[in-house]
């Protein structure tokens, strides 16, 4: 499945890509024009200051909110002519999503908030499950899959979002600040998950965190500055 | 698809089991309310109905005096045998004609003692008033023709004087009369105003002119149509006979009138349908204030379920699949209720007509309109808030405040 980077494997590619927020006076530019190409199976992690629109970035590359101008193509689709159904059958397919804010369903246990993502796949219920309870062995939560997420700490349900994040065989996880909460044993875990999921599976990983030991993992290093990519470099020196 | 939206559905009201069951029995009290006090009012209309056509079928009553509601006037002339014998006469086999006089007279017997009502009257009383004799008979012709001191109790009466004891066959004095007991009437409990209908006594009219009034009137007449279409044609009849016999000039008003059951049914049922329609507004008030507290319930969680909408939609739902979600469960919650809240209704009306012994009288239109009423107010405000949210996109959605 792995084969080196190349232009016409590209998976995704922004081209002048902006995003604004507000008008007039409150108008915030969080993307003032980004260009870059990610191809399948790269491991890339986009760093930089807070407020310099990685999140934004991310959105975007995720198919959840649509840039102001510029053009998207998710795998070779233009994704500004699609409809949020359409949209939407992208991420089902296609895209795991890691919140910053986790974003699980409150009072719902950690079992059903990483199954949900496989009920609108449609698979039967015991597969579900069974794919479920991996994930989550994955990500290190075996024992916790019938705690709601008030009664996880902060780590772990930035867990269940991962597990979550990769219950359903994505061709890309887009994970933001992902080990942000995370003490530095369960840090290097988290980031040989991504890696071997990266390798094994193939699947292309972009993550966004703002400590420069954690993007050292990746082999691909994008910072941000103000809405604009700063540096994109390869990282020679990867930890992995 | 449709078996896992439903599975959703349910685990999304588990979930939030106060929600749901505020906006349950919000549904729950608009529905039972409306259902429990509009059948109550058919169920109080229809037994006054009831009532005043045990009165009789079919019957006129005829009273001297011109005042039509109000108590007989008394400088009214009472009637005389001759004028029902006139009767009789003129209406023929139309109808059957019960002349009586009535007073109120102390009852002893031993040491019981109870004043009621005592009607002197023909056999012919007990056919027009149905009332049936339980036990013992009604008066013989020689007892009528006689003026003989014989009666027929009404089953309060018995109670009071008798309790367990036998009572045919015993002498009461009625008044200053000893009074040998002859029959039992049946009971018939209570009416709608609380009157008790087996308080009285029965003595031949004969008796009660001779040995108790002292004189020959004769208080009212019942008349017994045997047809309903005759009713109109007998009441011209005895009008235009009494207006003769009681020499009313033209233009005059009479001093008598002839009421007829199903003309002072329709008045009091006119009274108690405003009863009805008055208990339905206060119930519809309270189906909407039912309504209101569903709405405040559904805007509340908007929030949180904008947020769940935007976490659905992250993951690759459709706006589609989770409004599907959302209608079935509002659909569920509101069905839920409204069927508790008819079983209720209708529950406590039938308990509340046994008690007060009316009839259960169910309105399936108001049943009807109180379920939908409430389920469209419950979906409605469960599914348009949704709707909105499921329009934007997923990010929007997640930062919804
Ligand atoms: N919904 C929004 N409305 C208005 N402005 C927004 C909105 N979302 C983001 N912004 C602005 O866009 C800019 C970029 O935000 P973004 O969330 O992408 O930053 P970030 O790089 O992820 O920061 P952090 O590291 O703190 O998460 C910020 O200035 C922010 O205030
Ligand atoms: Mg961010």
């Amino acid at each position: 499945m792995q084969s080196p980077p190349s232009e016409a494997d590209s998976l995704i590619e922004l081209r002048d890509v902006t995003k604004i927020y507000g008008h007039g006076d409150a108008e915030v530019r969080a993307l003032g024009g980004v260009s870059l190409r990610i191809a399948r199976g790269e491991f890339v992690a986009i760093i930089g200051a807070s407020g310099s629109g990685k999140s934004t970035c991310m959105n975007v590359i995720g198919c959840l909110d649509r840039p102001t101008g510029g053009s998207y193509q998710f795998r070779g689709v233009e994704v500004a002519e699609l409809d949020l159904d359409q949209l939407a059958l992208l991420r089902r397919h296609y895209i795991g999503f890691v919140f910053q804010g986790f974003n699980l369903l409150a009072r719902t246990t950690a079992l059903e908030n990483v199954e949900l993502p496989l009920v609108y796949k449609r698979v039967p219920a015991a597969e579900r499950r069974e794919r479920a309870l991996e994930a989550l062995r994955a990500v290190g939560l075996d024992g916790r899959e019938h705690h709601a997420p008030s009664e996880l700490s902060g780590g772990q349900q930035q867990r269940v979002a991962i597990a979550r994040a990769i219950v359903s065989d994505p061709s890309i996880v887009l994970a933001d600040e992902p080990t942000g909460n995370l003490d530095t044993a369960r840090k290097a875990e988290i980031m040989r998950l991504l890696i071997d999921l990266n390798r094994s599976r193939g699947i292309t990983v972009v993550m966004v965190t703002h400590e420069p030991d954690i993007a050292r993992w990746a082999r691909r290093i994008i910072e941000f500055r103000d809405g604009l990519v700063l540096r994109d470099e390869t990282n020679e020196a990867t930890e992995a | 698809m449709w078996i896992a939206t439903i599975f959703m559905a349910l685990r999304e009201l588990r979930r939030n089991v106060m929600r749901s069951a505020l906006t349950t029995l919000g549904i729950v009290i608009g529905v039972a309310s409306v259902i429990a006090m509009v059948t109550l009012g058919r169920s109080a209309t229809a037994r006054v109905t009831q009532d005043i056509a045990s009165l009789g079928q079919n019957m006129l009553m005829v009273f001297p005096g011109s005042d039509r509601r109000g108590p007989v006037s008394v400088a009214a002339t009472p009637f005389r045998m001759d004028d029902v014998r006139a009767i009789e006469k003129e209406v023929g086999d139309l109808a059957t004609v019960a002349p009586t006089s009535s007073k109120s007279e102390l009852i002893v017997y031993g040491n019981a003692n109870h004043t009621t009502a005592v009607y002197g009257a023909t056999n012919t009383f007990f056919v027009v008033r149905s009332l049936k004799i339980q036990r013992g008979r009604d008066f013989s012709d020689a007892e009528l023709a006689g003026g003989n001191p014989a009666c027929v109790l009404g089953e309060t009466v018995r109670k009071e004087l008798f309790g367990m004891q036998e009572a045919l066959d015993s002498s009461i004095r009625v008044g200053a009369v000893a009074c040998r007991v002859v029959g039992i009437l049946e009971a018939k409990g209570q009416n709608t105003f609380g009157q008790d209908q087996d308080d009285f006594i029965v003595m031949p009219l004969t008796t009660l002119q001779r040995r108790l009034a002292g004189n020959s009137d004769i208080g009212m007449m019942y008349v017994s149509v045997a047809e309903e279409k005759a009713i109109a044609r007998t009441k011209a009849r005895i009008q235009n006979l009494l207006r003769d016999r009681r020499r009313i000039q033209p233009g005059q008003t009479d001093d008598f009138n002839v009421q007829d059951t199903k003309e002072i049914a329709k008045t009091v049922s006119s009274v108690t349908g405003v009863l009805t329609a008055l208990l339905g507004a206060v119930a519809a008030v309270s189906l909407l204030v039912g309504g209101i507290g569903i709405m405040n319930i559904m805007l509340v969680a908007v929030t949180e379920r904008t947020r769940e909408i935007g976490i659905r939609l992250s993951i690759g739902a459709l706006a589609s699949e989770v409004l599907m979600q959302f209608l079935v469960e509002s659909i569920m919650l509101c069905t839920l209720g409204g069927v508790i809240g008819v079983s209720l209704g209708l529950l406590g009306s039938y308990g509340a007509t046994r008690a007060l012994s009316m009839p259960f009288e169910v309105d399936p239109v108001i049943v009807l309109v109180a379920f939908f009423f409430s389920a469209a107010i419950g979906i409605a405000f469960g599914y348009l808030p949704a709707r909105k949210a499921a329009r934007l996109n997923p990010i929007e959605a997640l930062r919804h405040e």
